[in-house]
């Protein structure tokens, strides 16, 4: 049996010819250069196979990083913000001593390819992410989006996402409390599956990934590294998909939740001892990732020893083992002096640990195989000094015409028939039908901290059992909105996932958003997506919700057709006591219900215009963050002081939308009657952002509107909670069964 | 004096720490067991509590079953210790013969998580006692493998000797929390063994032990009341 000699540095010094198949690997020609550029002799072959994958577009954001400093650029001042963007996820302080990490993240292009594992490892990723910052996991959402409700592909993708989501957290025991679920035809080949995590630490836990003081220990543990997801990041991720190309499949990984929980017990135990000095998760690019962004966040170098890898497929070659994305793996690093109690935290629970290198003095990135130098590297210029593109990007020329194609010019009902049946037609169609028979897969219990889940507009988990203190978290996101303007829908979906923390009772607090876009080879693409970089950094920077880290996904587009400009956005917010959290439902007959806001003829991007008309066109509602601002305030103080028994919070679908979700949460139902200024459809259907809907019982009824009118937010009665029907006065009547049977059942016929 | 009642956790153990907080809560004292260690710390009762011990590799249960803390546990159990199985835990109780018949996967074949309503059919074991006969009860159900089967001769002798202990209230919309969410046989959701010291049950009380948590009800605190009173009146 001949064998090629072991790529080593010496051999790759002395055969400067040979040629490696960078293309391949996904690296561009000029990046194959500075490569050799930098280390002054060809790469080896496993030098090669890290700075491919870690020089992807999914892990160096090449294309995107120079947008994205904006978050950091503009900033607001925050003292809330402990550990902000870099780090594994961004923390923040929500009082008492607690601080809180959360982070969003896509998992889309795995999710098309392999639905239940893509979005099960999904889930798994981001939750490492959390344990890597020293916190225990306490709850996780999933914002997903998926082509038509009816398409035929829909029910092999969707029902997999979700069991995949529900496989692995709920065997992970973290509830599931919020998220979306969005149809539109732009996501057909293309679905985005992105899932956010919390977790809560006292601030003495936070850890960081870095690897610092010479002749510490590096500890793998966790699963065994194989032969899964092998290339999954510079191939999977940074790269269309083509019909002609050979199956991708076996490039997705396999997760294995049980494997998961053990791995966050065990971190977590180890933490609590002190035992860890820096720690990184395991992610895309796997070995590559972890050793080189350890080693260059800290002040020395790292030596690695491949061999001392515990592998799942002993044939593998030290460029696979150092590109696999094996799932549930952990590496950290420990004083000498701790490493045996490591070791036996580990053993105690059943997990694999192995000590496969040591921290160094020096500066250099060294990685071993069978006796020879495989790598040897500045850690930097793998991790942190990856290519910088500055794409150009244009205003595509459709613009202007999409923008003039007026949807307040759709025609709209002529009689109170029509106007009643296009209420029916809105609340049952998919995007505003109601999700139950999805998140009833995901479990809202465990932990038993779970104040408020889905539908509620948002999730809200209490943190601390004797004073009450709680965190919620919203996520939202409106590609109709943000392709007919991407600066505008990048705020208008900020103003959504702010407004969505207030009308629970929560001061919203830091933002996490994962930007989802098409590809940003294309000029148009780049536009959209710098546009709403822009749009939310300075909706952050006004808010006063800073940037805490989060995710980009680009080229998330078949041939020449990219998805709507994508990017959604979570706001996480603290409560002083969630016995004070204010929830959807209609809680007492007799309860006035008031319109927080002003309400124009705005229908661009509408539910309405894609649900009668099946129209995008026009201009999405306007963006008022000083009214978001105002009507948060009054949202939290009401909560506080009582003043509100329920509120909802309106966005897609407008006001009727709310108000039948809360009427048939709370079991009861709403007379409604058009205010002065205003027509039926109008009130009915209109998406103006900063509004909200809320319950005053009468005994409040004055307090809550001198507050208003002291504060200067319109407040506007328009009926009362009444009943077994959603009436609206002169118009309709709709009994709640009648509106129950057209929201409840429209998911389950289609999917199940 | 008060009740020491331990909590065993396996690897893949979910509602440890819930279940302790609910002993906690009736005002008992909550001891946590570890599945490796062969000794209950002469605690006065168990409660095995739900997840995905060891994965459910195999079959929901299997392997949990021969942990060296289900040696003790056993051999208590048969003599009067009281044992309660909750999810995971009922499983584990079958698989051990502590309880008759098993649970299989889900006739929708999807997990499933809502607010379950039951109907309490023996108030008389040592887990129930502070609830009334026939008394309906709203709990979270929330599983993969919940689908409780015997054979003809086992269930018959179960509702025979009045062991079932909880039924699935199978009229009305199950949207509503009404119905057999899981086509378990005679739509059972929790047995008691002869002498009434073990429960097993798919529901999950522990989740409902505060009326600001989860469903806002607190339908499951009476178990853990029930077995404290037995305890410490004993």
């Amino acid at each position: 049996m001949s064998r090629t000699p072991l790529d080593t540095v010496e051999h790759a010094a002395a055969t400067p010819d040979v040629e490696l198949p960078w293309a391949e690997l996904g690296l561009k020609k000029d990046e194959y250069e500075r490569v050799v550029e930098i280390l002054g002799r060809r790469p080896t072959g496993a030098e090669l196979a890290m700075y491919s994958v870690m020089w992807s577009e999914h892990c160096s954001y090449k294309s995107s990083k120079v947008h994205l400093r904006q978050f950091g650029e503009k900033a607001p001042q925050s003292d809330a913000m402990l550990v902000g963007i870099g780090e594994n996820a961004g923390v923040v302080d929500v009082g008492q001593g607690y601080a809180v990490t959360f982070k969003v993240e896509s998992h889309n292009h795995p999710s098309y390819v392999e639905p239940y594992q893509g979005a099960a490892t999904g889930v798994g990723g981001i939750v490492r992410d959390i344990i890597a910052m020293g916190a225990r996991p306490v709850a996780v959402v999933d914002p997903l989006r998926f082509g038509a409700a009816d398409h035929p592909d829909t029910k092999r993708v969707l029902p997999g996402v979700v069991a995949g989501i529900g496989g692995y957290g709920n065997c992970l025991g973290l509830p599931n409390i919020g998220g979306e679920v969005v149809f539109d035809a732009c996501y057909q080949g293309n679905p985005l599956v992105n899932a956010g995590a919390i977790g809560v630490m006292r601030h003495e836990d936070i850890h960081l990934a870095k690897a610092s003081g010479a002749g510490n220990k590096v500890i793998l543990y966790g699963a065994r590294t194989g032969g899964d997801g092998i290339g999954g990041a510079s191939i999977l991720a940074s790269e269309t998909f083509d019909d002609a190309k050979p199956s991708k499949r076996p490039a997705v990984q396999v997760g294995d939740p049980f494997q998961e929980k053990l791995l966050i017990e065990c971190t977590l135990e180890a933490f609590k001892e002190k035992l860890v000095v820096g720690i990184q998760d395991l992610g895309a690019a796997g070995l590559s990732c972890a050793t080189s962004e350890l080693a260059s966040n800290g002040s020395g170098g790292m030596r690695v020893t491949l061999d001392d890898v515990p592998l799942r497929d002993s044939t593998l070659s030290p460029e696979e083992i150092l590109m696999s994305e094996s799932q549930e793996r952990m590496c950290a690093v420990v004083e000498p002096g701790k490493v045996d109690r490591f070791l036996e935290i580990c053993d105690k629970w059943d997990v694999i640990a192995t000590v496969i290198g040591e921290v160094t003095d020096g500066d250099r990135l060294e990685i071993y195989w069978h006796g020879g130098k495989i790598v040897d590297v500045d850690p930097r210029t793998v991790a942190h000094e990856g290519p910088v593109y500055e794409r150009p990007y244009a205003r595509p020329s459709w613009q202007d015409t999409l923008q003039a194609d007026d949807a307040n010019k759709l025609p709209r009902p002529q009689s109170s028939e029509e106007l009643k049946d296009q209420v029916l037609k809105l609340v049952g169609s998919p995007n505003q039908a109601s999700k139950k028979w999805i998140t009833s897969q995901y479990d809202h219990f465990v932990q038993g901290n779970t104040v408020l889940a889905q539908p509620e507009d948002s999730g809200m988990i209490r943190i601390d059992e004797k004073t009450g203190l709680g965190v919620a978290i919203a996520t939202d996101g409106n590609g109709r909105y943000a392709k007919l303007d991407p600066y505008a829908g990048a705020q208008l979906a900020l103003a959504e996932a702010y407004r969505n923390v207030a009308t629970t009772g929560a001061k919203p607090l830091a933002v996490s958003d994962c930007l989802n876009f098409g590809s940003p080879e294309d000029p148009a693409v780049m536009w959209q997506f710098a546009e709403a970089v822009r749009g939310l950094a300075d909706a952050c920077l006004q808010l006063g919700t800073p940037v805490t880290g989060g995710n980009v996904s680009l080229y998330n587009q078949t041939g020449e057709a990219a998805i709507h400009p994508t990017p959604v956005v979570a706001v996480l917010g603290v409560i002083d006591d969630v016995a004070r959290r204010t929830p959807v439902a209609f809680q007492e007959e007799g309860q006035l219900l008031y319109l927080l806001g002003d309400t124009r003829e705005e229908f661009g991007g509408s539910a309405w215009s894609q649900v009668i008309h099946d129209h995008l066109g026009g201009l999405p509602p306007k963006v008022d963050l000083e009214r978001e601002r105002l009507l948060a305030e009054i949202l939290i103080s009401a909560s506080r002081d009582g003043m509100i028994d329920s509120a909802h919070d309106l966005s897609d679908g407008g006001l009727i939308q709310a108000v039948v979700e809360s009427a048939l949460l709370g079991g009861k139902g709403a007379r409604l009657v058009v205010p002065d200024g205003l027509d039926a459809f109008t009130l009915l259907f209109s998406e103006s952002a900063g509004r909200a809907v809320v319950a005053v019982p009468r005994s409040e009824e004055v307090r809550f509107n001198d507050m208003c009118g002291a504060r200067d937010l319109p407040a506007t009665r328009i009926g009362v909670v009444d009943g077994e029907t959603v009436e609206l006065q002169g118009e309709f009547e709709l009994s709640l069964e009648e509106l129950r049977t057209a929201h409840e059942e429209t998911i389950p016929a289609l999917l199940a | 004096m008060t009740a020491r009642i331990g909590v065993v956790t396996f690897p893949g153990s979910l509602d440890d720490r819930d279940t302790q907080r609910a002993i906690r809560l009736a005002g008992a004292e909550p001891v946590a067991l570890w599945h490796k260690d062969k000794d209950l710390h002469q605690v006065d009762a168990v409660v095995l509590c739900g997840g995905f011990s060891y994965g459910d590799y195999l079959r929901a249960g299997a392997i949990a079953r021969f942990s060296p803390v289900m040696e003790p546990l056993i051999e208590q159990a048969k003599a009067g210790l009281p044992v309660l199985g909750i999810c995971n835990g009922f499983q584990i109780l079958t698989e051990a013969h502590l309880l008759p018949g098993a649970m299989l996967g889900n006739d929708h074949l999807h997990f499933i998580c809502k607010d379950q309503k039951l109907r309490v059919e023996n108030a008389g074991t040592l887990w129930t006692s502070d609830y009334e006969q026939g008394q309906e009860i709203s709990i979270p159900l929330k599983n993969m493998d919940g689908r409780y089967v015997a054979d003809q001769y086992t269930l018959d002798k179960l509702e025979a000797e009045g062991r079932v202990a909880f039924r699935y209230i199978a009229r009305g919309e199950a949207a509503d929390g009404y119905g057999n969410p899981n086509g378990s046989l005679r739509d059972i959701a929790g047995i008691t063994n002869e002498a009434g010291n073990v429960v097993g049950l798919m529901p999950h009380p522990e989740h409902a032990v505060e009326p600001l948590i989860g469903t806002g009800r607190t339908d499951g605190l009476p178990f853990f009341t029930s077995i404290l009173k037995k305890l410490v009146n004993a």
